[in-house]
This record gives structure tokens, sequence and C-alpha cells, in this order.
């Protein structure tokens, strides 16, 4: 095995296969497994249906996120459903001994926020959570993918899986970004010209220079929308870059144990000629602030671009081209800037980082929202809305006319209460312009936390390179 | 716990698109529930129903009344895209659905329905081409799904066999899951661990409940 060269993929998946069976799948070892209120509570059931314990509650840990409101937590929770699955996951954590990182909590925050700020996500681990998007988690050069319920009573129960070996696909992205353009359009611009199944049975390795360049908090939104593309996982080799996020984080190792673990983690990227099922290239310098368009992921264009008309695409291709313009009420053939908006939302496991919100707080810095405009700005974190608050950002939200909210995954997926109205217009951060996935009847334009600023600041879809400069009193004095 | 599952023999619900999501196949909100009740309601719901509540004009797909109690399901590529809610699959069940036939499925979606009896069976693009016009000329002929024998037979006795994970097949066989077989490679799992320290621990300076 040590002359074949491997990838990054192929030596975690071997360093975790526990046993096999002839004919079976692998049983891999789980290293962490990280819990929600929404598709834990029947794990949970089923676990005390069959009389069994967490088996490794100190690999697990838990929080509340998709359910729970942003408003003041002093605030009863209006929907009893959700307060009562709120509950719910306190009672299953307390039961079975599981950290629960729950409401009040200085470090309650999205499961894919929280996992990387604790330094709990670490490079070469295998890491699954009941959410497609925990595919963020292998920025760190770690296998880390959503899986079902069944999965999760399966992984709490004996800390392994059934997992038969991923095919590997090498997305490698040369050059360097344009001012403007960020890991976002990276992500956009791949699954516009993959498609939103192009992925499918294959775990992404992305590579190249610009990939390199990337912070670990960009890093994390390219892997974080894999699954946009069909991918269950999406990774990058870890380096200095990686090492230099987690050095002093919580749970990451300490004194001779971080250089042990440093040594180990050197030896994970993709050996010199490994051989991947599928590769392909991007050119770097040609990408462009993205937006989408449509009803999937994969329906996305530059920002300067025009809106596809059904005898642009493939015969295959117009039906669903069709229908979702059709929901979106938008003109085949039209500029996708300047569609008018109702509601921006900056947030989510994509894009609810630190570095995002500063970087909406430098559009939104010395200007206001445009009139009329809903504009919900929601940390990651408590731990990510604490630094905002440190660094004043909410101040800058506040002044230009944004809400400033408590952290969880909020309008991504509508269930707390956050939502667009039906047939009403958002700018999104977050990571799915499926019909409904923001409020019954909403419509999503996705992309980067910069270009949705930017169209906060004027109402409608805007190329944030465009962007005068502010009405400030300097500004006034020329 | 699963009961054992053969075959099926049913008329067929063709709905004749691509790319459809969990979103699509049960909205968030319906996520909010701690059991598994009720989710045959949730199917589709958002297609059934307009967003005041109204049933749609005219009906959606499952809602037509020569659809009602069909257990074969014939969709378009991708089938299963997007969020990883083992919700669709139990909605795609409480309905009555049993198999589903389309040119790909998304793989979470693929994995949950299998662990679920739920059979995603996949066709090359031609087949689906053919089997889609087969349900528009003759709606309400029955064809068998036959998970022992992995074949579909069409109405007239033309078939078909399909390719299934033999390990899914033999656990939804035998009406038996997963967690079992896997306890019971226990010792092999704790010869690993023994070699393999965990790398955190997550207990670590948490908060006592």
């Amino acid at each position: 095995m040590a002359d074949k060269p491997r990838t990054l993929v192929e030596k975690i998946w071997d360093d975790h296969v526990a046993s096999s069976d002839p004919g079976a799948p692998a049983i891999l070892a789980i290293d962490l497994h990280l819990v929600h209120e929404v598709t834990s509570p029947q794990a949970f059931t089923g676990l005390r249906e069959r009389g069994l314990k967490v088996r490794k509650p100190g690999q697990t840990v838990a929080t509340a996120d998709h359910s729970i409101p942003t408003l003041d937590p002093s605030i009863p929770i209006a929907d009893e459903l959700a307060a009562k699955q709120l509950r719910q996951i306190e009672e299953n954590c307390r039961e079975f001994g599981i950290p629960f990182h729950g409401k009040g909590s200085p470090t309650r925050g999205i499961v894919h926020v929280i996992g990387p700020e604790l330094g709990l996500t670490q490079p070469g681990m295998t890491i699954v959570c009941g959410d497609s998007h925990t595919a963020t988690h292998g920025a760190f050069g770690a296998l880390a993918f959503g899986i079902g319920t069944s999965e999760i009573e399966m992984v709490l129960a004996t800390q392994t899986l059934l997992q038969r070996k991923p095919k590997t696909f090498r997305v490698q992205i040369d050059g360097k970004l344009q001012p403007g353009v960020g890991a976002k359009d990276i992500i956009l611009a791949l699954i516009a010209r993959i498609g939103i199944g192009g992925g499918t049975g294959h775990v992404i390795e992305y590579t190249g220079d610009a990939i390199r360049a990337l912070s670990m908090e960009e890093r994390m939104t390219v892997c974080n929308m894999s699954i946009e593309g069909g991918a269950r996982a999406g990774l990058i080799a870890p380096d200095e870059t990686t090492f230099a996020y987690l050095k002093g984080r919580k749970f990451a190792p300490q004194g001779a144990a971080w250089d042990d673990a440093v040594a180990r983690w050197r030896r994970l990227p993709s050996d010199e000629g490994a051989v991947y099922d599928r590769t392909i290239v991007i050119d770097g310098d040609q990408l462009a602030p993205m937006v989408t368009y449509g009803t999937n992921p994969g329906m996305g264009i530059p920002v300067t671009g025009r809106i596809p008309a059904l005898t642009d695409v493939e015969p295959a291709a117009r039906d669903d081209l069709e229908r979702a313009l059709a929901y979106m009420g938008l003109t085949p053939g039209a500029s996708i800037a300047g569609q008018k908006l109702d509601v921006v939302f900056i947030g989510s496991c994509t894009n609810g980082r630190i570095e995002d919100l500063r970087v909406a707080a430098s559009v939104l810095g010395g200007r206001h929202v445009a009139d009329g405009l809903r504009v919900l700005v929601v940390p990651g974190s408590q731990q990510v809305k604490a630094q905002a608050e440190r660094e004043g950002l909410d101040e800058v939200f506040r002044a230009a006319g944004a809400e400033w909210r408590e952290s969880g995954c909020s309008m991504c997926i509508a269930m707390n209460g956050d939502q667009l109205e039906p047939g009403q217009y958002g700018i999104s951060t977050s990571n799915r312009n499926f019909q409904g996935r923001q409020g019954k009847g909403g419509r999503t334009f996705l992309a980067s936390p910069l270009t949705a600023a930017a169209s906060a600041v004027t109402g409608v879809v805007t190329d944030p390179r465009t962007l005068p400069a502010p009405q400030s009193p300097a500004v006034e004095a020329h | 716990m699963p009961e054992p599952f053969v075959k099926t023999t049913s008329r067929v619900i063709s709905i004749p698109r691509s790319n459809i999501d969990t979103d699509q196949i049960c909205p968030a909100r319906f996520l909010k529930i701690t059991d598994k009740a009720g989710l045959a309601d949730a199917l589709f719901f958002d297609w059934r129903f307009t967003p005041d509540g109204k049933r749609r004009e005219p009906v959606s797909f499952i809602d037509e009344p020569h659809n009602a109690a069909r257990q074969i399901l014939l969709v378009g590529d991708n089938f299963g895209a997007g969020s990883s809610r083992e919700h669709a699959p139990w909605a795609l069940r409480a309905w009555g659905i049993r198999a589903i036939l389309s040119t790909s499925f998304a793989d979470i979606f693929n994995g949950n329905s299998l662990k679920n009896a739920l059979l995603p069976i996949v066709v090359t693009p031609e087949r689906y081409a053919a089997l889609v016009e087969l349900v528009a000329a003759n709606p309400d002929a029955e064809w068998t799904v036959d998970l022992e024998a992995q074949q579909v037979t069409l109405p007239g006795g033309d078939s078909f066999a399909f390719e299934i994970d033999p390990f899914a097949r033999t656990m939804i066989l035998a009406g038996t899951d997963e967690v079992g077989y896997v306890l019971s490679r226990l010792p092999a799992i704790e010869t690993w661990e023994a070699a393999h320290p965990a790398r955190i621990d997550s207990r670590e300076g948490a908060a006592a409940l």
C-alpha cells in the first residue's frame, strides 16, 4: 500500500475502516458526530427502543440551530412544535450524556460554524451530521458528510457507519480571483458548470492556486456547497493556513500533542501521481460575481449576465428552466442585475462567519439600505455574534437599517419564523434557492455576502463592483 | 423494526420532472415533528396546495384521483437532491410508495430510502423515456417490482433487471436493519479503537447538564 500514491480521501478512508466483510459495506469509524434538534429526535427514540446508550458521547456534540428563533432569547418561543423539539434535544442530551451547546450558551450556533470555531473539526477526521451541509468541515481536510436519521441512530449506537468507498473528483481552480470575486462565486460557478447532480457518487477534492489562497472561512464556504453539486463531501488538503486557524482553539491538541498532530496532518495531502476518478479545471481569473436566477443552485450566471432563454439550454433542460422562470416570475433573456428585491438575508452555514459579516459591514458602513427593503443579518454562532459586536459591526448594520439577530439557520431553511412571504424576492447568502426553501412561495437569488450587501444598498440585484462610493461627508467636501 | 419486503405489483405514478429536491418532497416546516407521524400529508405539499392552503387546480400528480393508492413512482433525473432529511423517504413511504424508478438518485436520498425499504431503481435514459411513454399509453396497467429477482415486469410480460446494493437487498428482504449487524461486529470495532484513540473528548469543559 505504501507504494501506491493515494488521494487525501483514500488516506482518510483507509485510516478509518474498522472492519469489512466481503460483499458488505465497510464499517467506517466516525471521529466526530454533530447533532441538532431537527433530524435527531427519531434517532434517540430508536436508541431507547433498542435499549442502547450513546456509545461514544465524548465524540458527540449537540446544538440547537435549525428551528430556534433568532429573536431576543428572553421572548418565549411562539411555535409550540419548535419549542417541543428544542426541549427534546436538551432532554436527549441530558439523558444520554452528550455535551449540548443550547439556548443561552455562548458557544451555541449553527452546527457547521461551531465545530470549526471550537477546534472540534480537525484534519484527517471522519465527521458526520444529520445535515447535508456537513461537507463544510471538509475545508480542514476531513471526510465530512451529511447523513439521514437512520444513520444518526447508527452512529449514536456504534460510532460507525456502513459505507461504500466513494469515487473521487478533483476540482482544480487555477489562477487568482479578481477583486469582487470570492469563495461563494467559485462554488456557484462550479455548480453552474457541473449541474446539481454533477458530483453524485463522488467526493470532491478542491485544489489549485485559487483554493490555496483562500482563508479557512472561505474554504468552508466552498466545501459547504459541495452537496449542491451532488457531492456528499468536498474537502481541501490541510496546510499552514489550516494549522494557523486551529492552533489554540479549545478542542485542538495542545503542547507535544499539537506537534504530533501537525506531523500527522502533513502526511494527509494527496500523493503526487494519485489517481482521481474525474478531474475538471477552472480558470479562477475568469470568474465573476455569481447570482442564481432559478430554483436550484446550478441555475447561476455572472451578475453581468442575462437570464437564459429557453433556446439557450439543452432541450432536456428546457422544461426545468421554463418551470423555474415561471416560479421566479423572471423574463428569459433579461439582465439579472437590476431585478427588484424585497428582502436581503446575510447569514447561514455558508456565509454566516465573521469574515462574511466584515465584508457585508464594509459595504453597509456609511450607507443605508434601500427604502422598503428588509435586511436580516444573522450571525452563524453566538461566538461570531460576540466577535462582531466587539468589532462594532452590529452598530454598522443597525445604522444602515438592517436587523441584527441571534445566531441560527434562520431564513436559510425558514423553520423558525424568519421567512420570505409568498411572492417576495430575496437575495440570500445561503445555499439553496429551491421552491419554497426560504418560505412558501418565496423567490431566492443566491449570491455572495459582497453582492448581497451591495444589493441591500440599491434594492435590486447589483454587481458589487459597480456600487458608487457612499455619500459620506468626506466625499461631499470635494 | 422494518417488515420484510420482497415485491410489489401496482399501477405507476409518473412525474416527468428532473432534479426534484427533498424540499419539494417534504417542505422544511414539516420537520418540526419529533416522531414520524402525519408525514403522508406533507408529501409534495407545496405542489398540492397554494400558499394560503387551497388545493391547487388542476390537482398535482399524486392527488389525481386515478393515482390514488399507487406504490410505484416514475420520476426524472437526480431525484431527492438537496437536504439530507429522512423525512422525504418517510413521507413517500407513509403515502404508500415502495419503489421509485429514475435515471439517477441523489446520494443521501438513495441511502435513506434503502434504510426505509423504499427501493431506488436506476434505469438508463433510453429505458426511462420508454417507460414514460408506456405509462402515458397505458396509465392503469400494473407493473411488478421484484426485489428478490431484481426485476421489473411490465404489462404484457416484458421485463428488465435492475441493480441494487446487494447488502441493502439482503437487509430489506429479511426485514432486518443494519444496527444489529454492526453491533455483531463490535469486537472488531473495539480492536480498531484500541489502536486508534479518540481524537477529541467533546465533554471536556462542557457545562454539566
